[in-house]
């Protein structure tokens, strides 16, 4: 069951990229089409984010690890869209001009704490695997509470790169807030 | 402004077409302010080209940045559909010795229209080549005496909650205000727009009369005027208010000094697909040789 569940919910998970796939081949992606891509894949990386940080909260409430089992597959892929997206800011957007991309990386506090987010993601990935987990004991855990401080980062990351007050970055904000105050209420009642 | 039959509006394709030609003629002067130039920047043909370009109206007309109608790009295109533009009428006020309101009617009646190609630069990094139609803004100005301390002019959009969705909400302190000083103002790239293609200026492109600066972000060309003031100090904007570190009153393109959110030393090109590259920004968006004698001595870093 568990196997066939990984399967399904890993071709699930791929939807950003068929959705992407539509918008090119139908021709939707509209005037600005680095633009659209770029925050395609920074939408669905902070949908990603939540997504992972709602199933303790739904083991909780369904009595059910199913869900615990995929969290690993879906933190996983909040590296990749993260990545993505990284690459095309980097590559597509400002075609590898490293003088432009580090000023950018100065000066810009979105930038900053949006990479920022990104370096944080790779040591959580590369000990995501069972190994590791057995190596890490009791540091595994509160290595991979860093998936707090990357939310936070790519909430902030979102909000600073907004012209104005925007209703959509604070969706998300409240969406973690309220994830959060999940889990601190699980810890407390443990 | 002038009314087209459908059957007299230009197609898309011949309009570009006709436009190269006057171009390849050399016969492009006086309302086409494009120049061809490369103002001794190290920006190569392709680049030019490019910058060139007339953006297609379709891309015109569906992505752009009214916040009055939704802050997504898509949002004025599909939320102002039914915005009514008709009857209409700017009032020009405050340091003047008689006030007067013209009716639209009035103002295409008075101002005969022409074209001018400019090259829109938004503050948040992209750009378009649009063939606007209307008159400069000095003509209509020239119809009110100004007092003598009058030294700056402001812009105010239509304040209509009920026909513009973003206005319900404090996204911007409406109405949107923008301004100019008067030497700004009265020169004469300064233009009022009333169409565009030779077409109705569209809803969302801020029907049915918006003000065009061509050497200043975007957002300083406000939309659907209904007032326009002179005045003896300087206006706060809309923008300005909103974040006074990040908007300046001059806010004029500039490629050597940053937004805090953007850099500003290149733009993306509207229209031109991925696999484009960004083209670099020009001093006062290409317009150096007009206006810069107007900012002579002044600290661009200071006043942006």
């Amino acid at each position: 069951m568990y196997k066939y569940s990984k399967v399904l919910i890993f071709f699930l998970c791929l939807w950003p990229i068929y959705s992407l796939s539509y918008y090119i081949y139908f021709n939707q992606l509209g005037p600005d089409p680095i633009k659209k891509i770029m925050h395609h894949f920074g939408e669905w990386s902070l949908i990603f984010i939540c997504l992972t940080l709602a199933m303790t909260p739904l083991q909780r409430i369904t009595k059910s690890n199913f869900w615990v089992k995929h969290r690993r597959m879906l933190g996983l892929f909040v590296f990749f869209y993260v990545s993505v997206h990284l690459l095309i800011y980097v590559g597509l957007d400002y075609r590898f001009d490293w003088n432009s991309i580090s000023d950018d990386l100065i000066k810009k506090k979105y930038i900053y704490i949006g990479f920022s987010a990104w370096l944080l993601l790779i040591p959580l990935a590369l000990t995501s695997s069972q190994k590791m987990m057995i190596k890490l004991k009791s540091n595994w855990k509160k290595l991979h509470r860093l998936i707090y401080v990357i939310a936070a980062f790519g909430i902030l990351h979102f909000i600073w790169m907004s012209k104005t007050i925007f209703f959509e970055p604070l969706i998300y904000l409240i969406i973690i807030v309220v994830l959060f105050l999940f889990r601190i209420k699980i810890r407390k009642s443990t | 402004m002038i009314k087209f039959k459908s059957s007299e509006i230009t197609p898309e394709k011949i309009y570009k077409n006709r436009r190269n030609f006057i171009k390849n003629l050399g016969l492009a002067t006086g309302s086409l302010y494009l120049s061809t130039t490369s103002y001794g920047l190290s920006s190569s043909t392709d680049e030019n080209e490019l910058r060139n370009q007339i953006t297609a109206y379709n891309d015109i007309t569906t992505y752009n940045n009214y916040y009055e109608f939704g802050t997504q790009k898509a949002d004025p295109h599909k939320n102002s559909e039914n915005f009514k533009t008709d009857p209409w009428s700017v009032t020009i006020e405050g340091a003047v010795q008689k006030k007067i309101t013209l009716s639209m009617d009035d103002i295409n009646k008075l101002f005969a229209t022409e074209e001018r190609v400019y090259r829109l630069r938004c503050v948040e990094g992209w750009s378009m080549v649009i063939p606007w139609n209307g008159f400069p803004l000095k003509n209509l100005l020239s119809k009110v005496e100004p007092l003598g301390k009058a030294k700056f002019i402001s812009f105010e959009t239509i304040y209509d909650p009920e026909q513009m969705v973003g206005q319900r909400y404090p996204i911007l302190k409406w109405p949107y205000v923008e301004g100019l000083r008067i030497d700004e103002a009265m020169h004469p790239l300064t233009f009022m727009v009333t169409g565009l293609y030779g077409k109705d200026l569209p809803n969302q492109n801020g029907s049915p009369i918006r003000l065009m600066v061509p050497w200043k972000y975007g957002f300083k060309s406000a939309k659907a005027i209904v007032k326009i003031k002179f005045l003896e100090k300087m206006p706060k904007s809309s923008w300005m208010i909103a974040s006074p570190r990040e908007y300046g009153f001059y806010s004029n393109v500039n490629p050597n000094v940053d937004h805090p959110r953007w850099s500003q030393a290149t733009e993306r090109v509207i229209g031109t697909g991925i696999w484009t590259p960004r083209i670099k920004t020009l001093m006062f968006n290409g317009y150096a040789d007009e206006v810069a004698q107007l900012y002579s001595g002044m600290d661009l870093k200071k006043y942006f």
